[in-house]
């Protein structure tokens, strides 16, 4: 069993896997089970300013989409952020702290957009014995029309100037939350170093209509026949946030800032890709919203796994791992050459590759009377289609062609590393020739 | 008082009255909403499926099923029955262990197939049990059809030449429509009366005239129908049975399986049917199967199929057989009977060993007897009524591929045509076939 304990910003917990600030740990009753079941840390569901707290509606607040068998792929909500009363949260902050001081608890804050309003609530967070605050701005529904939240998120210059509020009224240390409704999430994470952030973490939810009800013509979940942008979450974000931490890992302004990996974690293998992209640990909502509390051992048990198989000592040993191999597209090799090759022992005659790549493709796969299904190697583009539509595992690969091969689509040789900077066909090269 | 497994002779009432309907309900309960998107998320949507190919009637199964899928079961029910009209029917009774589920990716993948026929089901009870009827008529083109037997061959002529405008009059000899659906399939397979429901609900098409009691060859003729329609589609399935050549053959207790099978579909109380403690079967298809397990059923205490080959060459898929061993049917394999022994009843049956060689199946001199108070013979059916002047194909009605017989303007299709499979879901296809070729004949285009 290898060794899981993380330490982040210099907060400890036994395992890098935290709840992230949701309904998960709206409450000491829920983050107490947590801890039972084993999660190294909670950032609790996020606070607002003392006085009577936001409402939520009291129809539907999620939406989701399935994959086959009623798999959830993919969760909205329009619920707001906690709904009781500060006081309360802050009592219950402070006792859990008390009986579990070896787990991180860190606090999730958003509260109006004034300096005054930011000191007050940092004073009563750091009497809770609370190890950190994250910051929401994030929140993409119901806040952000009040300034709060996304609002903020969206604008670099609030997130720098309300970070610096934070660490100047707080010994805390501080992690940024961004929203991933932004064009460029690089800027509101060079804002948030700006302003003195510990961390970013990311990502919050993603602006989506998640379905509409294709009778009453409204969208879902519908509040009395109307419906409302909610924000998306679970395993279909995984691939936007993973780009998203990957960017701010290899950005050269916000290198090294500590990330906190968020965005559909479902299983161990998400985390340890979140992980090798840069994030220093990972957060989780989704997953055990949807299969409860209990899949954080699965998580502990694949990742110690993995990190015994690689001789990897201490997490802090896979942390960015990957960002190296990070790139833009102009410096991929033009110059590595691959053909699909079908593994015909493991075929199973489906066809799907051949409609695939037959259809929408190069016409790359040939298909005999007896259903053998064979790669044209002189048209295969090595587009990849095929493998991704093959319901076989391995059944499609694709096989390097070793240098000095000959290439039988394009008739040349495979070569030198070559990348497009100094591709004949590159508008920038012909004119430095001409 | 029920009489018990164990008294002698060939009795009626030998369960519990509340048995019967137990042992005849659904062999294969139909799949809730629930777990037909459960199967239906298995399929692959293959390219040029190996299903389709494998099924007599080429429906297009990955479409039905991802339309079952999306939550469109109705939608998925017209696809099947655009190729099957009887595509309920055939959910129920195909061996598809044999057809498109032997060659279900699925199967090569994990050895287990797509739940491909109930999905079918799933999809044409839903359309069946709203009582309306998919199809309608193209515009009456003043052609009459006479279609002799509604069986599925002769039924599923007969909807779509209606479907194509034409007159049709369908004759059938029995009381009932339906053919061996209504009087032969096991009724595990088909309970709650489905046979005479799908023929009412395919007749709800219209421009279809069903004759019952109408023998070919006692109440009408081949040529009288050749003279007052313009085309004629016979589909008179097999009403002949094969002897067994033993000596002993005419004793009590002793019938063709397909009657005392009839018998059974027909009974209004199945506790009234008599049936023997020891019963004996002769044959390897699917009727011998149906009339053991279905003795079984019914409470005798011993049943016996015996075939005279190896067990591997037994026309009833693996499935059947299981089916029959599990439902404690003994199968004995590589015996042939000889004599039929008894007073005046039945009492036992004897048999030789056989050896199947290049020369033929032998027997060998080693014999054996089995206790019988009632004898199955399930070897086989013949034609019937053969009309005159049509011309014979090892013993069946010789047809070109779309039907056509050796006489202009008759088709013919189902058990009754040479080179078929024996099955409904071939008879279907055959049915649906000559019809597309009358239809061509009649209106060409
Ligand atoms: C016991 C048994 C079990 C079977 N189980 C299965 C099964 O599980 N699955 C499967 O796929 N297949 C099964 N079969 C085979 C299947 O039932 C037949 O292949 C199918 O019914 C053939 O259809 P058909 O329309 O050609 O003939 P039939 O169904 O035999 O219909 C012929 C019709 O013609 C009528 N007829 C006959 N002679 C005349 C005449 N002279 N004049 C007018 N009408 C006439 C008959 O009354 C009947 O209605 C089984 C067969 C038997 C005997
Ligand atoms: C391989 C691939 C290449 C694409 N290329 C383009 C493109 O060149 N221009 C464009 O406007 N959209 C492009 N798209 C986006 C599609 O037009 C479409 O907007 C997107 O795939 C979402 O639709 P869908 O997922 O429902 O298919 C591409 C999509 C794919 C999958
Ligand atoms: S990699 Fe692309 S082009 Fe090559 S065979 Fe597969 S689908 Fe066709």
């Amino acid at each position: 069993m290898a060794n899981l304990r993380s330490d982040f910003l210099g907060i400890k917990s036994p395992n890098p896997f935290w709840l992230a600030s949701a309904p998960p740990t709206d409450k000491e009753y829920n983050v107490r089970r947590a801890f039972e079941a084993g999660w190294g840390g909670v950032v609790w569901k996020t606070l607002g300013s003392e006085g009577p707290p936001v409402v939520n509606v009291n129809g539907p607040r999620y939406g989701a989409i399935y994959g086959a068998d009623r798999r959830l792929l993919g969760l909205n909500n329009i619920e707001l952020i906690t709904d009781r009363p500060l006081e309360v949260n802050l009592r219950e902050i402070k006792s859990v702290k008390r009986d579990y001081p070896d787990r991180a608890l860190v606090v999730s804050l958003m509260v109006p957009c004034d300096e005054e309003s930011w000191k007050a609530i940092l004073a009563h967070v750091e009497d809770t014995g609370a190890d950190g605050v994250e910051l929401n701005f994030g929140c993409p529904h119901g806040m952000a029309e009040r300034g709060m939240g996304s609002a903020v998120g969206q604008v670099p210059e609030y997130i720098e100037m309300v970070t610096r509020w934070v660490k100047q009224h707080s010994r805390m240390p501080c992690i940024v939350k961004l929203t991933p409704n932004v064009t460029d999430i690089r800027k509101p994470a060079e804002a948030a170093k700006r302003g003195g952030a510990d961390a970013v973490s990311l990502i919050n939810t993603i602006n989506s209509i998640t379905g509409v009800d294709i009778d009453s013509f409204a969208p879902m979940p519908t509040i009395d026949g109307k419906g409302t942008h909610g924000g998306y979450c679970g395993p279909a974000v995984k691939p936007i946030a993973l780009n998203m931490v990957a960017e701010i890992a290899r950005n050269p302004e916000t290198h090294g800032l500590p990330i906190s990996g968020i965005g559909g974690v479902t299983t161990w293998r998400d985390a340890v890709e979140f992980m090798l992209l840069g994030a220093g640990n990972v957060q989780v909502c989704t997953a055990a919203m949807t299969y409860g509390f209990r899949v954080v051992q699965e998580m502990i048990s694949g990742l110690s796994d993995y990190m015994d198989a690689k001789g990897f000592a201490s997490t802090a040993d896979l942390v960015g791992r990957a960002v190296p191999n990070v790139t833009d597209w102009q410096y991929l090799n033009l110059n590595y050459v691959t053909k699909a090759q079908i593994d015909q022992e493991l075929c199973i005659k489906c066809g799907r590759c051949y409609a695939a790549c037959e259809d929408t493709s190069h016409q790359a796969i040939a298909m005999s009377s007896d259903r053998t299904f064979t790669v044209k190697d002189e048209e295969c583009v090595a587009c990849n289609l095929c493998v991704d539509v093959c319901p076989v595992e391995d059944c499609i690969t694709m096989r390097e062609l070793p240098k000095g091969a000959m290439d039988p689509r394009t008739g040349r040789t495979v070569g030198d590393y070559a990348n497009w900077l100094g591709h004949p066909n590159n508008p920038s090269v012909r004119e430095a020739a001409e | 008082m029920s009489m018990s497994q164990l008294a002698p002779g060939v009795v009626p009432g030998r369960l519990p009255a509340d048995a019967y309907a137990r042992n005849f309900s659904d062999v294969e309960p139909p799949l809730d909403g629930h777990e037909a998107k459960v199967a239906a998320d298995r399929c692959y949507f293959c390219h040029d499926a190996p299903c389709v190919t494998a099924c007599p009637t080429a429906i297009d199964i990955p479409l039905f099923i991802r339309q079952i899928a999306t939550g469109t079961p109705e939608a998925a029910a017209r696809t099947i029955f655009n190729q099957n009209i009887l595509g309920g029917m055939c959910a129920r009774v195909c061996p598809t262990e044999q057809l498109c589920e032997e060659v279900c990716v699925r199967e090569t993948a994990e050895g287990k197939p797509v739940e491909i026929a109930r999905l079918q089901r799933h999809a044409t009870d839903t359309l069946m049990s709203r009582n309306v009827h998919p199809f309608e008529r193209a515009e009456p083109t003043g052609k009459r059809v006479a279609v002799v037997g509604a069986g599925p061959a002769g039924l599923s002529a007969a909807h779509r030449l209606a479907m194509l405008g034409h007159e049709v009059t369908i004759f059938d000899a029995r009381p009932k429509p339906g053919g061996l659906n209504e009087y032969g399939i096991a009724s595990y397979k088909t309970p709650g009366n489905f046979a005479q429901a799908e023929v009412d609900w395919l007749l709800m098409i219209g421009g279809i005239t069903l004759k019952t009691g109408q023998a070919l060859g006692r109440d009408i003729t081949l040529e009288g129908l050749r003279a007052e329609f313009d085309a004629v589609f016979l589909g008179m399935g097999l009403s002949g049975v094969n002897a067994l050549r033993a000596e002993g053959e005419d004793r009590e207790h002793v019938h063709p399986a397909v009657d005392f099978i009839a018998a059974l579909r027909q009974a209004e109380d199945l506790a009234s049917l008599p049936i023997g403690r020891d019963v004996v079967v002769i044959g390897g298809g699917m009727t011998a199967i149906d009339a053991g397990v279905q003795a079984k059923l019914l409470g005798a205490e011993n049943v016996t199929i015996v075939y005279r080959r190896g067990q591997e060459k037994m026309s009833a898929s693996r499935h059947e057989q299981d089916h029959a061993t599990a439902s404690g049917v003994r199968l004995i394999c590589n015996a042939a009977p000889v004599k039929v022994h008894g007073n005046g009843a039945v009492r036992e049956v004897e048999f030789a060993y056989t050896e199947d060689g290049p020369g033929g199946l032998r027997l060998l001199p080693e014999t054996f007897r089995l206790k019988a108070d009632q004898l199955f013979k399930a070897i086989g059916q013949t034609l019937g009524e053969v009309p005159e002047g049509i011309a014979l194909e090892g013993g069946k009605i010789a047809v070109d591929a779309t039907g056509r017989t050796s006489l202009p303007g008759v088709w013919a299709g189902g058990d009754c045509a040479a080179g078929g499979e024996d099955l409904t879901v071939t008879a279907v296809a055959q049915g649906r076939d000559a019809a597309c070729d009358i239809h061509a004949e009649l209106c060409p285009s």
